[in-house]
């Protein structure tokens, strides 16, 4: 059976280019960048290159502010550690609610250890509240962290502007730019952020290689302590063949992103929602429409279950997620879509579809004639659609 | 993804009976949109009382509409007498199993088939029994008490696999663990008093613990450790290889081999050398 793949914001196909880049690094040269013979100096050029790339990607003003890591959650890790190791007086953290569990969980540990932490609540569509953003904000501040765009329903916070204000203050700006990078132009140069965490593998790059971006002049402290790997940023011998790979994904990124690529991803979307929407009763999208990004829609099937909906997708060769709780071991539904609001009916029934420049239009009408069948056969198994078509025929 | 079994997929992708009976002799209505599933379970008893049809809408994860496919498969032919008798683990049985987590969806089927026989005999819907102990998902202690009894749960971790209590905010842990801890303390089968070994099983565990765990340790030294006797609580070796000249080898002799003993067949055994 043919895959449909449409979960890339879980993660993303290798490029092939991106493969062929890399292989070579994997057999023939498999030298180390720090030696001190060319064998492995010829390595540490190719690194330089793929450094440059990403710096390209995200308008960083020099390559030297790109370090490798192994993932998106180090490169968070390592973010807020080093603003509250370097800021040893400010006992208050902030994010938003809706937070990728590697931001959210580091700061409820950190909770537990003294410090301070505000969590900023969003309103029904996932936009951040603005107003108790910058109540919250104090001398005590010693970092914000706020997500570029939502993994889940792909809002997008305006991260360009509230990072200047914030950086006005004296206070550190992370962004996790993890489901933004390659998708929207970024020139971060132009911003007040500090410091951006990105990960390869959302953009067409292998699982395992992560960037974290830090502003010249910002105060660091490395998580890894080793060698001068990273001008001693971080220490640990590089991975060689990913960062090749890295930096072919994001030369392939920038071009498509050049050349309006994700235009297209966009209309595929598009198409999808609104055919989903139209054709299925009771379903709605989760989610700032406006402000999103062009390949991801959340969509709510209400009184329907999502772990049960992803499994008959699947029969069908359909990948995607939910924000069910059925499908993540927790109970309770998608901490993302309660902070929204999402009422239960919906939440427990949203499904993720998350597009990629390989997404084709054929996939996507297999999608929209597989959709309907499914939830109307769930509908009619659950005991309380018929009360819900009811209740909406009265109203 | 969850590891489904094949009967599992099976009852989820083709499920059997569902639908709403009209005429029902029995309706069991349990969980809610907010919890995440529910289940209503029918059935229609024939002249002998035997059930004839039985059926269930679910709405919830594939787990659960698989469990309720399996309970209505599963009472058909039965009294209500031998109905009664089908636990939650029967119906993870019938499946070939759940995953742990799921476990609640087989108690959810169990529940349903409890209200639709009691609400046969016009029995008046019982109370809710006991305290809510969990305010996410509604769950009593008396509830707790009786999964914890019936599965020989030990965990908190347990008990939401089987009754979500306790998976969502959080403040319930500490009455959980009472609760487990209460029952532990009595009746647990883990916790029960070790029955006395008698001779001839203490010294045979004293002869494998030796062969399997302590010897193939002291090798690596170049030592071995040989049983002489076991007189009472007493355990009579001699070290031999290594062990013979080496000045540490009283301290291996108490920390390590009565230790290792004591854990493995008693804890209160008492090592000596013999020469």
């Amino acid at each position: 059976m043919k895959v449909i793949y449409l979960d890339n914001n879980a993660t993303t196909k290798v490029a092939p280019e991106v493969v062929e880049a890399m292989l070579p690094y994997l057999s023939e040269y498999y030298g180390n960048p720090s030696s001190m013979h060319s064998f492995g100096g010829d390595v540490a050029a190719e690194i330089k290159q793929a450094r440059e790339n990403v710096a390209y990607l995200i308008g960083a003003e020099s390559p030297d502010e790109i370090i490798f890591t192994s993932c998106g959650t180090e490169s968070d890790g390592t973010a807020i550690r080093a603003a509250i190791e370097s800021n040893p007086d400010k006992k208050h953290i902030m994010a938003s609610r809706v937070e990728h569990p590697a931001i959210k969980n580091l700061y409820e540990t950190l909770s537990k250890k003294g410090f301070r932490v505000t969590f900023v609540p969003v309103d029904h569509e996932g936009r951040l509240d603005l107003d108790y953003f910058y109540q919250h904000l104090s001398d005590e501040t010693a970092i914000v962290s706020l997500m570029w765009a939502n993994n889940e329903t792909g809002v997008i916070f305006p991260v360009e502007e509230l990072s200047r204000e914030v950086k006005d203050r004296g206070i550190v700006f992370h962004t996790d730019a993890v489901q933004a990078a390659g998708k929207f132009p970024i020139d971060i140069k132009t911003t007040g952020v500090d410091m951006l965490s990105l990960s390869g593998h959302k953009f067409h790059a292998p699982k395992g290689i992560g960037v974290l971006y830090i502003r010249k002049g910002t105060k660091f402290s490395p998580y890894m302590i080793g060698g001068h790997q990273e001008h001693g940023r971080r220490g640990g011998t590089e991975n060689v063949a990913s960062i090749i790979a890295l930096g072919k994904a994001a030369e392939m990124a920038k071009k498509h992103l050049n050349e309006n690529g994700y235009e297209r991803v966009g209309k595929l979307r598009d198409r999808l929602e609104a055919t989903l929407i139209e054709q299925i009763p009771q379903s709605m999208v989760n989610g700032d429409r406006e402000h999103r990004l062009l390949n991801t829609t959340s969509v709510a099937f209400e009184y329907v279950e999502g772990e049960a909906i992803l499994l008959m997708m699947n029969e069908h060769g359909i990948c995607a997620s939910s924000g069910s709780a059925c499908t993540s071991g927790s109970l309770e539904p998608s901490h993302v879509l309660r902070a929204m609001g999402v009422p239960f009916t919906a939440a427990h029934g949203s499904i993720r579809f998350s597009l990629s420049r390989y997404t084709t239009a054929e996939e996507i009408d297999v999608v929209i004639e597989k959709m309907p069948p499914i939830i109307k056969r769930l509908r009619g198994m659950s005991p309380f659609w018929k009360e819900a078509v009811e209740l909406k025929a009265q109203n | 993804m969850w590891e489904y079994t094949d009967k599992v997929k099976d009852h989820f992708l083709n499920p059997r009976n569902v639908g709403i009976i009209e005429d029902a002799d029995g309706v069991g209505e349990v969980g809610s949109i907010a919890c995440g599933d529910a289940l209503t379970f029918y059935f229609k008893l024939d002249e002998q009382g035997k059930i004839k049809d039985a059926t269930f809408q679910t709405f919830g994860c594939a787990s659960a509409i698989a469990s309720s496919s399996a309970l209505t498969e599963m009472v058909k032919g039965l009294t209500l007498e031998e109905a009664k008798k089908i636990t939650n683990e029967d119906i993870a049985e019938y499946l070939g199993g759940l995953p742990k987590e799921k476990m609640h969806c087989s108690v959810m089927g169990r529940d349903a088939l409890e209200k639709a026989i009691t609400c046969h005999l016009g029995e008046p819907e019982k109370e809710i029994e006991g305290e809510i102990v969990c305010e996410c998902f509604g769950v009593t202690d008396v509830e707790i008490d009786r999964v914890v009894r019936e599965n020989h749960l030990s965990t908190i971790e347990d008990v939401t696999d089987y009754v979500k209590a306790g998976g969502g905010c959080g403040n319930c842990h500490d009455r959980i663990q009472e609760i487990i801890d209460s029952i532990l303390g009595t009746d647990h089968p883990a916790k029960k008093k070790v029955p006395a070994l008698t001779n001839l099983k203490k010294i045979k565990l004293i002869e494998e613990s030796i062969e399997r765990e302590i010897n193939p340790s002291l090798k690596k030294d170049s030592g071995r450790l040989e049983l002489v006797d076991v007189d009472g609580n007493r355990v009579l070796v001699r070290m031999g290889g290594n062990c013979a000249s080496c000045a540490k080898s009283p301290i291996t002799l108490k920390h390590y081999v009565e230790s290792k003993l004591r854990e493995l067949v008693s804890p209160d055994l008492i090592v000596e050398e013999v020469q």
